[in-house]
């Protein structure tokens, strides 16, 4: 890569609808392997054997130039993991990542480094992605100068920038995160992450932890650097609202399967699986007044012990015969509209 | 018909040695029988240490230092412990965020749900336990009776809230205290909690405090709503007129601040600033240097006004103009 990656280059319109991620058949597995006793417990005839977590079950999903993607799902549903795995902190068990239509996998060296920098992650609890014995110049700073983004000698000068664009005072570069108020807090998680210039956001739950007012605050923040800084987002989130704000499309995942992605107007105004229709009505709104609450029945079951079939079907008011045996495939029902629901036939 | 619960005035303080940090200060408001009362507020707004002072829960270095909680008239604030324990677990009850802080790790469930039940009635074991089944069963608990024999760690989030929220339900309490029980869990969960505790309430009369940040959940929740700010309430009024036409500017920029009530993609319309130090509060109204509307008399005290009937906010600039419209 050329000098072009030292600065935040405005890419052409006709890239804007050009694939920056793809997910190709993405798993993701969690194996807790036998301990000693176990071994000898199996050998034993115990009825011990190895736990596997299937987070992360075969996933496909194309994020284009400039889009804000939110994904959505309960705990357990693995929306954390496919964060990580878009974003290369966590490798995947099968499938391949494709970063600009090339497999992130097969690069190396240079190449491989600079696709990691264009991604980068915003946590949910910025207290515990902050090392506390650090001051803000270096969490911010650490990592473009060994980037080789800034110099020695215009270290402070780009941290400081880096802590202005994310409403920070750059006064403040001196004190350690504890100093610092939760949102404030996640101000510096978001300047720590564009100062090596990403391309692309993964935001996993960014301000879940926030009150109303200062979310209110990070959300716009947000929007004003994706327009600024012609961001792409993944926001991962179980907050609908938040999603519905913010994003173009929406992905909803249940028990490491995604069920329905459409456009968010789509999703909102004409979802089609049962277990997004259950999930937005369970929402409470501000709008609604003293009303009966619809619920679902019954819990997320185990991912260690997933049903059969479709994964919503002990939960599902439709549920038939074929849900208990077979998988349903993610298809098109509408342009951009995807459900995996055999009621669609 | 007489209040449930009146609260007149509460001021909890806590005595620090970095100063006196007034948590609650000059919090009124009224329950009725089998009314929902929604507390919002952000936090460190006070809407906690309400609560435990409601129940008598406040610890040291914190005291309650002024004014009057009336349950059926009675002030609590001056009652001794023992008085006190008599009426906690039995006619007001507390549900807490975290189930664990209920639930013991090492009992089992029915150990704990029948001490509950036998330390406020006398009746036999047997008959303790067959109250439990109940309870359980009435927050929708499937197959109680195995469930009684499990210890909390056997249960799933939700579910460990609904044994919290069955244990303070034994006495059929006139009162529950409500402090954030659904934050913890998943949308779906919360919702089938909502649909019981609005179940529970309609059919057994039950007043209900419900505090929480998330003015949506109060939306469809509660009767009444009270919204705090730096240990103040700073407007309240029943829920669908406070939501609709806000006259206190902070709870005006708290329901602009959802995002449901925004333009999709739109800026959201935030408030400024954050919420100051309760060690260093600023003189007169807490809000004004985040308040648009402020000026310079806002430095002088502000009351709790009934400014139309039935709806009371502290504020010298309150939005009465869509109010009236």
């Amino acid at each position: 890569m050329s000098a072009t990656t030292m600065e935040h280059t405005r890419r052409p319109g006709t890239e804007a609808d050009q694939p920056i991620i793809e997910l190709v058949g993405i798993s993701k597995r969690f194996e807790k392997k036998l301990d000693f006793i176990g071994k000898l417990a199996q050998r034993l005839g115990a009825p011990v054997r190895e736990e596997i977590v299937h987070a992360v079950d075969n996933v496909n999903l194309t994020i284009r130039h400039g889009e804000v993607v939110g994904l959505v799902g309960e705990s357990g549903c693995g929306k954390s993991t496919l964060g990580r795995v878009v974003a290369g902190i966590m490798p995947p068990s099968d499938g391949q990542v494709l970063w600009r239509g090339r497999d992130i996998a097969s690069l190396h060296g240079a190449e491989a480094k600079e696709a990691k920098l264009r991604a980068q992650m915003i946590f949910q609890d910025p207290m515990s992605s902050l090392n506390p014995r650090m001051k803000v110049q270096d969490i911010v700073g650490e990592a473009p100068q060994v980037h080789g983004m800034t110099t020695r000698s215009g270290f402070n000068d780009y941290v400081d920038e880096q802590l202005r664009r994310a409403g920070l005072d750059p006064a403040l570069k001196k004190r350690y995160p504890h100093q610092f108020s939760g949102g404030q807090r996640q101000r510096i998680g978001i300047a720590r992450a564009l100062a090596v210039q990403p391309e692309f956001l993964v935001c996993d739950e960014s301000v879940a932890a926030l009150d109303v007012s200062i979310q209110a605050q990070i959300l716009n923040l947000f929007m004003r650097l994706r327009s600024e800084l012609n961001l792409t987002y993944l926001f991962i989130s179980h907050d609908l609202s938040v999603v519905e704000h913010l994003s173009d499309r929406v992905v909803i995942m249940y028990l490491g399967r995604v069920v329905e992605q459409a456009p968010s107007e789509e999703i909102f105004a004409r979802a089609n699986h049962p277990y997004t229709v259950s999930l937005l009505s369970a929402v409470p709104r501000i709008e609604a007044r003293k009303r009966a609450f619809t619920t679902v029945q019954g819990e997320i079951p185990s991912p260690l012990n997933p049903p059969p079939g479709c994964h919503f079907h002990p939960r599902c008011p439709h549920a038939m015969e074929r849900c208990r045996v077979e998988v349903p495939a993610l298809k098109e029902i509408a342009p951009g509209h995807l459900s995996a629901c055999h009621l669609n036939g | 018909m007489a209040a449930t619960l009146e609260v007149r005035n509460l001021q909890t303080h806590f005595f620090t040695r970095a100063g006196v940090v007034k948590a609650v200060d000059g919090v009124s408001f009224t329950v009725g029988r089998g009314k929902v009362m929604g507390l919002v507020g952000e936090s460190g707004s006070g809407k906690t240490v309400t609560g435990f002072s409601i129940i008598g829960l406040v610890d040291a270095p914190g005291r309650v230092v002024g004014g009057e909680i009336l349950f059926h008239g009675q002030n609590l604030a001056k009652l001794s412990e023992e008085e006190m324990r008599q009426l906690r677990g039995n006619r007001i009850a507390m549900i807490f965020q975290d189930p664990m802080m209920t639930l013991n790790p090492v009992l089992r469930v029915d150990t704990q749900m029948i001490e509950t039940v036998l330390a406020h009635t006398k009746v036999s074991k047997e008959e303790a336990r067959q109250r439990c089944r109940d309870a359980l069963g009435m927050v929708g608990i499937p197959s109680p009776d195995e469930r009684l024999k499990s210890y909390p760690h056997q249960f799933s989030g939700g579910m460990r809230q609904r044994v919290a929220i069955a244990i303070a339900l034994l006495h059929r309490p006139e009162l529950i205290i409500a402090d954030e029980p659904t934050t913890a869990l998943d949308v779906t969960i919360q919702g089938q909690i909502l649909a019981e505790v609005q179940k529970l309430a309609a059919n057994t009369g039950t007043s209900l405090i419900w505090i929480t940040h998330d003015l949506s959940v109060v939306a469809g929740l509660a009767d009444d709503l009270a919204v705090m700010y730096a240990g103040k309430v700073v407007e309240d009024g029943p829920v669908s007129e406070v939501l609709d036409k806000p006259m206190h500017p902070y709870t005006h920029g708290l329901i602009g601040s959802v995002p449901s009530r925004n333009r999709r993609g739109e800026p959201l319309r935030q408030i400024p600033g954050m919420t100051p130090s309760l060690l260093k509060l600023p003189p007169g109204c807490a809000f004004h240097s985040r308040c648009d509307r402020a000026t310079p008399e806002c430095t002088a005290p502000v009351e709790l006004l009934e400014l139309i009937p039935g709806r009371h906010a502290r504020c010298i600039h309150p939005h009465l103009e869509e109010v009236a419209a």
